[in-house]
C-alpha cells in the first residue's frame, strides 16, 4: 500500500498544489508559500519514492485494479525514481528562487499555479508505463510551458514561443501517428506488453519504420540535432526562473523517453537503430558546441550547451553498455543540476545589470566574489574539470567509448568538452574578471533586496552547487546507483515481469482484433 | 473504405505540411491543425474499420463472438481531438498577440530571437 501511495504521490502532490494555490489566486503571499511548501512535500516524496525502488525493485501501480496491458499502468524503477527525484530538487529551487525574481504581474497571472502544473506533467511522463499516457503527459507539460514561456508577452518571448508552439506541435503530431502506427501493428501501447510483441514481431521493416518516428518525436523534444533549433531561439527569452527549470527538465523528459523506447521497446535491430543514435549523438554535441561559441549572451550561450550535452546523454544509450549507459545516467544527474544552477546564476547577473550581453557587463569578482566562486564552481564542472560532478559523469561515457571501441564518439566527447571549458572562461573572463565597463548602465545591487528576498534568491544557487560537489565527492555511491540503473534498464525481462506478472499466459497475448 | 481513407490521410499530412512551409503564421496554424486531424485519422484507420459491429460481449460469453469495432482508438482520438483543440486555442491567442505587438503575420520578421 505504502509503495502504491509513493508511486502515485509524485503526480498527485504538484495537482493538490495547484489546486490549493489556485484556490489563493488573490493573495501573493499565500500563493509563494504553498508552492514552496508543496515542492518541499514532493522532494520528501521522491526521497521515499527513490529508497522504496531501491529497497523494493520495481513498483508498479495498475490505475483502478485494471490489470496491465488492460488499464493505466504507472511504473517506477530505477530510472524513473531518480528522474522524478531531480524534477523535485530542480523545482524547489526554482520556487525558492521565483519568490524573489518573479514580478507580480506575472503572479497575477497564475505563475505558481502553472510550474506545479508543469511539474505534474514532468513527474507523469516519467512514472507513466503506457506510450498513450505519455503522450497526455506530454502535453500536459507541454501546455504548462506555452503558457510559461508566453507569461509577460514580451515582444522576445512571443516571437521565441510562436517557434517553440509549432515545432512542439509537430513532434507531438508525429507522436501520436507514432502511436497510431503501433497500435495497429502490435494491439496494444503497455510499454511492457509491447517489449513482448516487439521481439517477437515477424516484420522488421515495420519496426524500423516506428524506431524512426520515435526519434523524431522525442528526438525533437530532447533538442537533438537537426531538430534543437526552436530551442536557442525561445529558452532566453521568458524569465530566468522559467528558463531555469526549461532547461533543467524539459529537454531530459525527451531523453528520457527516449531511453525507454530504446531499452524497452526498440532493440532488436542494434545495428541500426543504435549506430543511427550515435551518430545524432555526435552531431548534436559538436553543432551544440560550435553553437555556443558564436554567442555573446550568458543565457544564449547556455540554451546551446544545453544541446550539446543532450548528445552526451544520447551517447550512453547509443553505445548501449552498462558501463556506458550508467555514464548516461550519471550525466543526467549531473547535468540537470548544474544547467539549472547556470541559468539561476546567469539570472542574478542579469538582474543586476539588466542584460545578459557579455560586452556590457563585467567586474562582478569584485563586487560579488561569493557569486563568483559558485559560479566557477558550476562552470567547471559543466566543463568536466575534476573532482566535480561532470568529471565523473564524463570519464564513465569514455571509458564506456573505448571499451565498445568507437573512438570517433570518443574523440568527439573529448574535444566537445575542451570546447565547453572555453566557452564557460569566455563567460568567467567576461562577466567576472574584465573591469565593469563604463556604459551607463543602470547597476542593480542585489544588497537592495530584503534579507529574505535575498536569501531566496542566492539560496537556491547555494544548495545546488552544493549537490554539485556533492555529486563529485561522493562519486562511488552516485556511480553504483547509476550502474545498477543501467543495468536494470538493460534487463528488460525484469520491468516485464513486473508490469505483467503473468504474461506467459496466453490469455494475455491472444489477439483477436489484430489478426 | 480502407484505401480511401488512407489517401484522405496522406492527402491531410501533404497539405498540412504545404501549409506550415508557408510564410504566413496563420497559414502554419491551419498546417498544425490539418496535421493533428491527419495523426487522429490515421489512428483511427490504423485501429482496424468494422462497420456497425458495437464492442459489446454478450450475457454468458467471456469474449465477443464476431469480430467487433475496436472502442481504444477512438477513445485515443477522443483525447487527442480535446487535446488538440485546445493547444490549437492556445495557438490562436498567441498569434493575434504576436500580430498585435509585432504588427506582423510574416515567420520570415521573427527574427529577435533567432541566432
Amino acid at each position: 500500500m505504502m509503495e502504491q501511495v509513493a508511486v502515485i504521490l509524485p503526480i498527485a502532490l504538484p495537482l493538490a498544489t495547484m489546486a490549493i494555490s489556485l484556490l489563493a489566486w488573490n493573495s501573493f503571499a499565500a500563493q509563494e508559500v504553498i508552492g514552496v511548501a508543496g515542492s518541499a512535500l514532493l522532494l520528501l516524496s521522491a526521497a521515499a519514492l527513490m529508497w522504496l525502488v531501491d529497497r523494493d525493485g520495481i513498483l508498479v501501480l495498475q490505475v483502478g485494479s485494471w490489470p496491465a496491458p488492460f488499464g493505466i499502468t504507472l511504473v517506477a524503477d530505477r530510472l524513473s525514481s531518480i528522474m522524478v527525484m531531480l524534477a523535485a530538487l530542480v523545482m524547489f529551487a526554482v520556487s525558492v528562487y521565483s519568490l524573489a525574481t518573479i514580478d507580480d504581474r506575472r503572479v497575477d497571472y497564475g505563475f505558481f499555479p502553472l510550474i506545479q502544473l508543469l511539474l505534474m506533467g514532468v513527474c507523469g511522463a516519467f512514472l507513466t508505463g503506457d506510450l498513450f499516457n505519455l503522450y497526455v503527459w506530454f502535453e500536459v507539460m507541454l501546455i504548462a510551458s506555452f503558457v510559461l514561456l508566453t507569461l509577460g508577452g514580451e515582444r522576445g518571448q512571443l516571437e521565441g514561443a510562436i517557434k517553440y508552439v509549432a515545432l512542439n506541435l509537430v513532434s507531438s503530431a508525429a507522436f501520436l501517428a507514432a502511436i497510431g502506427v503501433i497500435y495497429a501493428a502490435t494491439g496494444t501501447l503497455n510499454m511492457a506488453d509491447l517489449a513482448v510483441k516487439l521481439r517477437s514481431f515477424p516484420d522488421e521493416g515495420i519496426v524500423s519504420v516506428l524506431a524512426m518516428l520515435f526519434v523524431i518525436a522525442f528526438g525533437t523534444k530532447a533538442a537533438v540535432f537537426p531538430l534543437f533549433f526552436w530551442l536557442p531561439a525561445s529558452y532566453h527569452t521568458p524569465p530566468v526562473a522559467v528558463s531555469a527549470i526549461f532547461a533543467g527538465l524539459l529537454t531530459k523528459v525527451g531523453v528520457y523517453s527516449l531511453i525507454r523506447a530504446f531499452t524497452l521497446l526498440f532493440v532488436t535491430d542494434l545495428e541500426f537503430t543504435h549506430n543511427l543514435l550515435l551518430l545524432i549523438a555526435g552531431l548534436t554535441m559538436v553543432t551544440g558546441v560550435l553553437g555556443a561559441m558564436a554567442q555573446t549572451e550568458i543565457r544564449r550561450i547556455l540554451s546551446f550547451h544545453i544541446v550539446s550535452q543532450i548528445g552526451y546523454m544520447l551517447m550512453g544509450l547509443a553505445l548501449f553498455t552498462p558501463l556506458a549507459l550508467a555514464g548516461s545516467v550519471f550525466y543526467i544527474i549531473h547535468h540537470i543540476v548544474v544547467k539549472t544552477n547556470l541559468f539561476l546564476i546567469g539570472g542574478v547577473v542579469e538582474r543586476r545589470f539588466g542584460s545578459g550581453r557579455l560586452a556590457e557587463i563585467g567586474g562582478l569578482q569584485h563586487s560579488m566574489p561569493v557569486l563568483a566562486i559558485l559560479f566557477f564552481l558550476s562552470a567547471m564542472s559543466l566543463a568536466g574539470i575534476p573532482p566535480l560532478s561532470g568529471f565523473f559523469a564524463k570519464l564513465t561515457l569514455i571509458r564506456g567509448g573505448l571499451e565498445t571501441e568507437s573512438y570517433a564518439i570518443v574523440a568527439a566527447a573529448l574535444v566537445v568538452s575542451l570546447l565547453t571549458l572555453f566557452s564557460m572562461t569566455k563567460i568567467w573572463a567576461e562577466a567576472f574578471w574584465k573591469p565593469a565597463p563604463n556604459v551607463d548602465v543602470p547597476i542593480v545591487s542585489v544588497n537592495s533586496l530584503s534579507p529574505l528576498r535575498r536569501l531566496a534568491l542566492l539560496g537556491p544557487i547555494v544548495l545546488l552547487v552544493t549537490v554539485t560537489v556533492g555529486i563529485g565527492l561522493l562519486a562511488g555511491p552516485v556511480m553504483t546507483m547509476s550502474y545498477a540503473t543501467a543495468e536494470q534498464l538493460l534487463d528488460s525481462g525484469a520491468y516485464i515481469e513486473a508490469v505483467l506478472p503473468d504474461y506467459q499466459d496466453p490469455a494475455f497475448l491472444r489477439d483477436e482484433t489484430h489478426p | 473504405m480502407d484505401i480511401a481513407l488512407a489517401v484522405t490521410v496522406g492527402g491531410l499530412y501533404a497539405a498540412g505540411i504545404y501549409m506550415m512551409l508557408r510564410r504566413s503564421v496563420v497559414k502554419l496554424l491551419i498546417g498544425l491543425g490539418l496535421l493533428s486531424h491527419a495523426a487522429n485519422l490515421l489512428i483511427f484507420t490504423a485501429g482496424g474499420l468494422v462497420r456497425g459491429r458495437v464492442p459489446v460481449v454478450s450475457d454468458g460469453q467471456s469474449q465477443p463472438l464476431a469480430e467487433i469495432a475496436d472502442p481504444l482508438p477512438q477513445a485515443l482520438i477522443l483525447t487527442a481531438i480535446v487535446i488538440s483543440f485546445a493547444v490549437l486555442a492556445f495557438a490562436l491567442v498567441l498569434i493575434y498577440r504576436t500580430h498585435q505587438t509585432l504588427g506582423t503575420d510574416d515567420l520570415d520578421q521573427l527574427k529577435a530571437t533567432d541566432t
